[in-house]
């Protein structure tokens, strides 16, 4: 492969040079060295590889503020190789991979190792986000700070999968973390009122299907009491998966009071209602889980006006064997990365909602700010490192739960045909993945 | 006759029937001093139980033998994820060996409905976690005909803890399916979520105080009687036995107001019974009480069921 790559004719979504919103005004996109080289009117330096973007959209690559690898210890569901084909697959650059593994990533050491991993693997940047407390076991503090100071230059720190209970712990780490700017990103969940047999939405489906109900209130109880943490701290806190009307009120509130509080949606809570779960199929079971329509409502509103901040895919992989299971004992959790995209596309884009280029803001800029990545979601400009994603938005592809990238196949898309497409993702100006295939190690170096 | 038999919600009034009718020429066999019929000779059905069940279990296999078929109980107590196998994997195991009915008792809601799903045998769910117990509702159906006549328009009273309730959910869809009015009585505590919308669009009545629903408004014809799990007692739901009793028990006083309003009423109770909590000695043992008609319906009720699964349409007692 060419190191001089020529995209033609593009329709520029990112922001400019200014940090202003694109206009998607067509431009040719010079790359060279990893950065952009140029941009305008560009004839191709003969060494160059040229990419036809006729009626293509030019967007930052996006970045994932949500990602299980499973690696170490259930590298049979996912690795950190196949999690960043299905990430490179899905148009994004830079993933942050939770620290719910086995070891749990809670030292320094550990996000180290993530992150050499993701370098070896080389189709995306695996940034990990660290423990918040030892063994997310929610007693003590993990190594925040070693975290903060290693190689991996850890910034988002999650007990992700369980939320920070103990208000006390949660009050400290937001105040330890202020030295090194990192952000809790918290899995918002009151044990109490949704314990681990909780299964799906407390509400009429549930209570017909005699299934343990997690009612709303176990989130926007504990989003209420981190965002007056985070006030009487001044610490950042960020809300994973954020799945109620109720939160998406409370983190507006917070915002108009101007505490440090940033959100995610997952674009399964945007799209897929707890109505799903009538058949039992354990493939819509997550969590948190699946909401009714006045929730969905609220969070394409909330995301919309960017109350909501970023979209993160909170991609869970998991076994077969782990899914089929009677639905209360089957693994939480669907993929995420190959899909997001096209989903937020089809909810948001075609119905005039958000438009390219706050999909940029949303899935680039924002999620980049709020990780503190340096060189991801920066403007489409030049001497701006070449992390790109360029999208076909009048494809649609029916996705087939069989072809994905990752080693997973509990993807609640299986059958469903989506808008826009992948056509290429370029990591510091290589193309990782090409029309929805992450490129193999060969091919990236042919 | 679907092939399946995983929610009350599955039959119609008319599939309903046939079952009722069928078990009433079972229950004559019963009587017989030889019960067994060849009607399902060679069939093989299997008693999959993955929560321990005493009777539920006991009337499949009675009703099992009685009908010739090959009947095996295999119990699997524990989740399968504990022992690392899918729940598929487990079951599809049992299903390579060619049998014709599973019988599936699991402490998971749903788990028959996704074993369906899986494997070539006709599924029967015996009861699913806190879901269904569509053969339960079918044996209370049974046994309220029997006294009752038919029950279009006649008022079911159901008491106790909604909420973890099988035997509620399925009997509230088969006495609708059957023309019944129902009506749950519970504490807040112990009625399931979205009960509100639930019942409206179902069409039953929901109330939390007995004493109103037992000396107002429609006449009660039957009071059927939940089972308190003893693990609910301590979980918060309400804050004694004591105070439960006085609420919502099937007390003498309360029987005796009962029967003052409508002299034929029944007391029905899919036990195991906890006497002296929601119900009393009084009442379980009273001439009202039918709880061991429902455990003789029960059998023939299971011998119609998997008659009306495997077999044809030939006579079925003949």
């Amino acid at each position: 492969m060419s190191d001089v790559l020529l995209i033609r004719g593009a329709e520029l979504w990112g922001p400019g040079p200014d940090g202003m919103p694109g206009t998607g005004a067509r431009a040719d996109v010079l790359v060279r060295d990893g950065v952009v080289a140029e941009i305008g009117a560009v004839s191709a330096p003969k060494d160059a590889e040229v990419v036809d973007a006729d009626g293509l959209v030019l967007l930052p690559g996006l970045v994932d503020l949500h990602t299980h690898l499973r690696e170490p210890g259930r590298e049979d569901a996912e690795t950190v190789s196949t999690g960043s084909a299905a990430a490179a697959a899905g148009g994004f650059t830079a993933v942050l991979a939770m620290a719910n593994t086995s070891p749990v990533t809670d030292t320094g050491e550990a996000a180290e190792r993530i992150l050499d991993l993701g370098t070896a693997a080389g189709l995306a940047d695996v940034v990990p986000v660290g423990a918040v407390t030892k063994g997310l076991a929610g007693e003590e503090l993990a190594e925040l700070g070693l975290m903060a100071r290693s190689r991996a230059r850890v910034r988002v720190f999650s007990d992700d999968g369980r939320c920070v209970q103990d208000a006390r712990v949660m009050r400290r780490a937001l105040e330890y973390l202020r030295p090194f700017d990192g952000v809790v990103s918290q899995h918002a969940q009151d044990a109490n009122l949704a314990g681990p047999q909780a299964c799906c939405h407390e509400g009429e489906i549930s209570g017909r299907l005699g299934l343990p109900g997690w009612p709303g209130v176990a989130e926007s109880s504990i989003v209420a009491r981190d965002v007056m943490l985070a006030e009487h701290t001044g610490g950042r806190v960020h809300v994973a998966h954020v799945s109620t009307a109720a939160s998406v009120d409370v983190i507006r509130w917070a915002k108009a009071r101007g505490i440090r509080v940033t959100a995610e949606v997952t674009p399964h809570h945007l799209a897929l209602g707890t109505e799903l779960v009538t058949g039992y199929d354990p493939v819509y079971k997550v969590n948190p889980p699946l909401r009714p329509s006045e929730d969905r409502t609220a969070l394409v509103e909330a995301l919309a006006d960017g109350t909501i901040d970023a979209v993160a895919t909170d991609h869970a992989p998991h076994a077969r064997h782990d899914k089929e299971h009677a639905f209360a004992d089957a693994a939480f959790g669907m993929l995420g990365l190959e899909t997001a995209l096209s989903v937020v596309a089809d909810v948001m884009v075609q119905p005039g909602r958000l438009t390219w280029s706050e999909v940029a803001t949303r899935m680039s800029v924002a999620p980049a700010r709020i990780a503190r990545l340096a060189s991801h979601g920066r403007p489409v400009a030049v001497g701006e490192p070449a992390n790109l994603v360029l999208v076909d938005p009048a494809a649609r592809t029916t996705v087939d739960a069989a072809a994905s990238q990752s080693l997973s196949r509990n993807n609640p898309w299986h059958g469903r045909t989506l808008p826009a497409a992948v056509v290429a993702t370029v990591l510091r100006g290589r193309v990782t993945a090409r029309d929805g295939r992450a490129l193999t190690a060969e091919e990236a170096l042919a | 006759m679907t092939r399946h038999l995983l929610s009350s919600a599955d039959l119609s009034r008319e599939e309903v029937e046939a079952i009722l009718d069928t078990a009433t020429e079972m229950h004559d066999v019963q009587r017989r001093q030889v019960k067994k019929l060849p009607t399902l000779r060679g069939r093989t059905v299997i008693n999959f139980f993955f929560e321990d069940s005493t009777r539920t279990r006991s009337s499949f296999e009675i009703a099992g033998k009685w009908m010739s078929a090959d009947t095996i109980n295999l119990s699997a107590k524990g989740s399968s994820t504990s022992k690392g196998e899918s729940l598929r994997d487990t079951v599809q195991t049992i299903n390579a060996m060619a049998v014709d009915a599973l019988v599936i008792r699991h402490n998971a809601s749903g788990a028959c409905q996704q074993v369906a799903q899986w494997v070539d045998a006709s599924v029967i769910n015996a009861g699913d976690g806190t879901h269904e117990h569509p053969t339960q509702a079918l044996l209370d159906a049974y046994t309220l005909r029997s006294h009752l006549g038919d029950l279009d328009g006649r008022h079911v009273v159901i008491v106790g803890d909604l909420t973890h309730s099988r035997v509620f959910r399925s009997n509230v869809i088969t006495l609708k399916t059957l023309g019944a009015h129902v009506t749950v009585v519970a504490p807040p505590t112990l009625m399931p979520s979205g009960i509100a919308d639930w019942s409206k669009a179902d069409g039953f009545a929901t109330a939390w105080d007995l004493d109103e629903v037992l000396a107002t408004g429609d006449v009660p014809d039957a009071v059927m009687m939940l089972r308190v799990q003893r693990e609910r007692m301590s979980g918060g739901f309400f804050p004694t036995p004591r105070e439960y009793t006085v609420g919502y028990g099937l007390t003498r006083p309360r029987l005796t107001a009962l029967l003052a309003r409508n002299p034929l009423a029944l007391v029905l109770h899919p036990g195991p019974m906890n006497r002296g909590l929601e119900i009393s000695a009084d009442a379980a043992d009273s001439a009202a009480s039918v709880v061991l008609d429902q455990v003789s319906a029960g059998v023939a009720v299971r011998m119609s069921v998997l008659y009306h699964l495997l077999a044809g349409s030939e006579g079925a007692a003949a």
